[in-house]
């Protein structure tokens, strides 16, 4: 089994490109606060497997501790976020982010 | 070539589901989609032999952030459709910016090739014996500095929690 006959890396970078453009489109569209936090997760998670993959065929570790390191601050992130989100709804009881309008102007 | 069927069918069952996240009128069955995504995440970094990542990448993102995510959902009860979604040019020009930056981004890419060093499925740094060697030899600080981040996070959420008025 040589290297030629593997999955070529511009696979992993159009299938990854194609799963971040999905979490993009999720930020735009999407009003519930839970829903654009969810779609941030799809966009770190088609990096984070980016990265891994250009560690893989580059055969250099680095690359997969720096994917660790992101899985790390992805998740105090998502607890800080959920957190933020649960305090919104209690003193507004909606998760709409249109309302949260007060710090615009 | 039955690698290429896995890589094949893992892609698509994330696509989908990830597409799903967003077309899901209930916020509960886009988690559930999202977990989806996640496990077929997870079964492409067995694919490329990254056997510690996949691990931390199921119990970190299908475990503990999925609960999360599904807690704040039933707890919040937020289990109903958007009352008032974004009107449709909005959600028209959003999907248009969104496909026009992965043309570009694939056209980017579009014929680049790695001169490869290494086969994937051949590889040995993904081992959990190798990344902890690195890990703990070269990244000790950084590895120390993000328990110190878990730590804050973890205050962070608390405080935020509580009840009485900060």
């Amino acid at each position: 089994m040589n290297a030629l006959n593997s999955i070529p890396i511009s696979y992993y970078l159009m299938f990854c490109s194609m799963l971040f453009c999905i979490g993009v489109i999720g930020v735009l569209i999407k009003r519930n606060a839970l829903m654009i936090l969810m779609s941030i997760e799809l966009m770190i998670n088609s990096i984070n497997l980016l990265l891994a993959a250009f560690s893989a065929y580059s055969n250099d570790p680095a690359g997969q501790i720096f994917v660790f390191f992101i899985m790390v601050v992805a998740a105090a992130e998502v607890a800080i976020g959920l957190a933020i989100i649960v305090l919104i709804y209690k003193t507004t009881h909606s998760i709409d982010i249109d309302i949260l309008n007060k710090l615009k102007w | 070539m039955f690698t290429n069927y896995i890589f094949y069918f893992l892609s698509a069952l994330a696509l989908y589901s990830g597409v799903m996240v967003l077309l899901s009128k209930k916020p509960i069955h886009s988690v559930l989609y999202l977990t989806l995504t996640f496990f077929a995440i997870g079964g492409h970094y067995i694919l490329l032999n990254a056997q510690f990542l996949a691990i931390v990448h199921i119990i970190v993102y299908a475990g503990a952030i999925m609960v999360l995510f599904l807690f704040t959902v039933m707890l919040l009860n937020l289990n109903k459709e958007e009352r008032s979604p974004k009107p449709i040019w909005v959600k028209a020009l959003a999907i248009t910016a969104g496909a026009m930056l992965g043309l570009v981004l694939i056209g980017v890419f579009r014929g680049y090739d790695l001169h490869l060093v290494q086969h994937p499925m051949e590889t040995q740094i993904g081992l959990v014996k190798e990344l902890g060697k690195i890990l703990y030899r070269d990244y000790m600080l950084p590895f120390e500095v993000s328990s110190i981040l878990f730590l804050t996070a973890m205050v962070g959420a608390v405080l935020l929690g509580k009840k009485e008025q900060i």
